[in-house]
């Protein structure tokens, strides 16, 4: 089959899901969709939920591909404030932006490598091995930050969090051309394969030559270079960073847009342009909530619902009912044919 | 004897930990023995001793519930609420309060059974469920007026030495003793540590999995909601936006507690003492005074590393015999 169109079909429930939760804020709320351009740069809801989606879509990527091998990273919120407080500190220091930002991302790569070692040579349950980070990992931001928040004027950092290249806003461009670059590195080469192996049967992809440690630190590793980005861009974004606020709960919000774009928990096949249109339709509902003037406090139960909704669409018992149901409903058809015939 | 050893390895590192521990704070600080300190140590960590009771249960049988802070919140505002609109009397308000939170564990464990998914995923849509619920109910901070309230504060057991030991920390108490008759004296308990040791050899040997799932979730619940009544008594206040993260500390005081994370091997004892380390960490630090309140956070988060890493090397050693 042609790849475009298999794509196609993998999406079309997200993307189904998407469009009817954008027609239903549309319907409350009519210029939604209306952009206008001001000063060079495009304005409006839609990119709205577009660019305050970008730290759940970054983390979405990288928990995408770590879910598929099996595992889950709950650090990513932590990590977030880390190399938030890294970078903030660096360029209060006055280093150069490259070095700034370099840090940072050695520093989330660095926790990737702490996390995936204890995955893949300990061999502990990933729920708990990154645990570990998730609850230390605060107080470590506040060790670099010195318990305040840090505030810094160079603009050139300030730029990532509310700069625009090409009427876009900043993040949107980073999250858009990463996520991109991600997907097609991991379903252009054979890497997407071996993740999904490692997550189907971890010991049979071993016996099969499958190098899986290298394969678990690799994907741990961008999970944590996705939670540097965004804590760069949440931290560029407040102009401070904030190790107690940034990125918190957001390890909840990426898992569940991994879960809305149909990646199974369990492991295995995975699709990380579904998880960020799963990132996007988290988004559009909270924005949705606002805009539509619904009390913010039923954001929560919505999003419980959605999950609850999505749970029952993937569970192996409704599946085989559902399959069986689809098997006598063309069983009974056929027969219907043959006696017309 | 080289097994019931090992059984009790991890509990024994724990006691001695706990002990080390406190005899270094004490070296320091001498008065962190007197027993005023200790009765505030229980009555500080009550509510979050009994959540983690009912957390140890979920991770005996190899589940996690991470909605356990949520429900504690949205018990602390139910009540507030109930009190500010009716004339309920707060027994009877405790007993809804329970009632409607057992229901909710008990339809998380039905959904995690029927439905085959995760407790991981069902348990956070349990979480945003209850969160949604109690800021729904209210946003603001309740304030509990209610003369019953005054006495149950009031209540306290003089131990010698000037110490007290409250009502919410005698509870925590109670409710820790009577998790141990539950998880070693009951064919409930039996049936949960057969749980965690493997869904297909349970099953084979007769354990009703439905039931016990059910069961170990509506506890895991109605141990929360008691948190909440405790929480809600401690602070005199109700707030959908309380006790955010207490689950992660439950979790982290039962694998201090050296119960083992794939389920089937540990003790609710260990969790006792892994919630009491927390709390005299966070002694320590409030004697200490010059130390930012984080601290506690990078101890615990160490202590974890510590106790997991010792639980694989004995899985290791046990193998390699």
């Amino acid at each position: 089959m042609n790849p475009a169109v298999s794509l196609l079909r993998r999406l079309t429930p997200q993307l189904v899901a998407l469009a009817l939760i954008l027609f239903l804020i549309w319907l409350v709320f009519p210029s939604f969709f209306s952009l206008t351009v001001q000063n060079g740069r495009l304005y409006g809801s839609l990119v709205d939920v577009l660019n305050r989606g970008a730290p759940v879509a970054l983390l979405a990527v990288g928990m995408t591909v770590v879910i598929a091998t099996k595992g889950i990273d709950l650090s990513v919120g932590a990590v977030m404030a880390i190399c938030g407080a890294v970078a903030a500190a660096s360029s209060v220091r006055g280093d150069p932006l490259a070095v700034t930002l370099l840090l940072a991302a050695a520093t989330g790569l660095a926790c990737g490598v702490w996390n995936g070692f204890l995955v893949s040579v300990f061999n502990i349950q990933p729920i708990i091995a990154t645990l570990v980070l998730m609850v230390a990992g605060r107080g470590i931001a506040q060790l670099v930050t010195e318990g305040a928040i840090l505030t810094f004027v160079d603009p050139a950092l300030i730029f990532i969090g509310s700069g625009s290249f090409a009427g876009l806003p900043m993040p949107v461009v980073i999250w858009i051309v990463f996520g991109l670059c991600v997907a097609v590195l991991l379903r252009r080469t054979a890497l997407g394969l071996l993740i999904e192996a490692v997550g189907i049967n971890r010991r049979a992809s071993t016996l099969a030559g499958v190098n899986t440690p290298v394969l678990l630190m690799a994907a741990y590793m961008l999970s944590g270079l996705c939670a540097a980005i965004a804590g760069v861009i949440v931290t560029a974004d407040i102009r401070g960073a904030d190790a107690n606020n940034a990125g918190l709960w957001l390890e909840l919000d990426a898992i569940l847009a991994v879960v809305v774009g149909g990646t199974s928990l369990l492991g295995g096949r995975f699709s990380v342009v579904a998880s960020l249109i799963g990132a996007l339709i988290i988004q559009a509902v909270n924005t949705g909530i606002l805009l539509s003037g619904f009390p913010p406090e039923f954001n929560l139960i919505i999003k419980a619902g959605i999950v609850v909704v999505i749970l029952v669409v993937q569970s192996p018992h409704v599946e085989t009912g559902f399959s069986i149901f689809l098997q006598r409903a063309d069983r009974s058809g056929s027969t219907e044919k043959k006696q017309a015939a | 004897m080289i097994a019931i050893n090992q059984r009790y390895l991890p509990l024994a590192a724990t006691v001695a930990i706990f002990i080390l521990a406190y005899a270094a704070c004490t070296t320091q600080y001498p008065t962190i023995l007197s027993t005023r300190v200790i009765g505030n140590l229980l009555t500080d960590n009550a509510f979050l001793g009994i959540a983690a009771v009912g957390m140890t249960f979920v991770i005996l049988s190899g589940g996690i519930d991470l909605s356990i802070g949520s429900v504690i919140a949205f018990t602390s505002v139910f009540l507030a609420v109930l009190f500010q609109k009716t004339a309920i009397h707060p027994l009877a308000a405790f007993a809804l309060a329970l009632a409607v939170t057992t229901a909710f564990g008990a339809l998380m464990g039905a959904m995690i059974h029927y439905l085959e998914m995760p407790p991981f995923i069902v348990t956070l849509a349990g979480m945003f469920l209850a969160r949604g619920m109690a800021f729904v109910l209210s946003i603001d901070s309740i304030p509990i007026k209610h003369p019953f309230y005054a006495t149950l504060q009031a209540a306290y057991y003089r131990l010698p030495g000037g110490g007290r030991l409250t009502l919410v920390g005698g509870l925590m108490l109670l409710v820790f003793a009577a998790g141990i008759l539950v998880a070693h004296r009951t064919r409930f308990g039996a049936n949960i540590y057969a749980l965690g040791g493997g869904i297909a050899t349970s099953k084979l040997m007769g354990v009703s999995i439905a039931r016990t799932t059910v069961g170990i979730y509506a506890l895991s619940g109605f141990l929360a909601g008691l948190s909440g009544i405790v929480y809600s008594l401690y602070t005199s206040a109700g707030y959908s936006l309380a006790t955010v993260g207490v689950e992660l500390d439950a979790i982290a005081a039962v694998v201090i507690g050296g119960t083992l994370l794939t389920g089937g091997a540990g003790f609710v004892a260990g969790t006792f003492l892994g919630v009491m380390i927390q709390g005299l960490i966070q002694t320590y630090i409030t004697f200490d005074g010059s130390l930012s309140s984080w601290w506690t956070k990078i101890l615990i988060g160490l202590l974890l590393f510590m106790f997991i890493v010792m639980q694989k090397g004995i899985l290791l050693v046990s193998r390699k015999r």
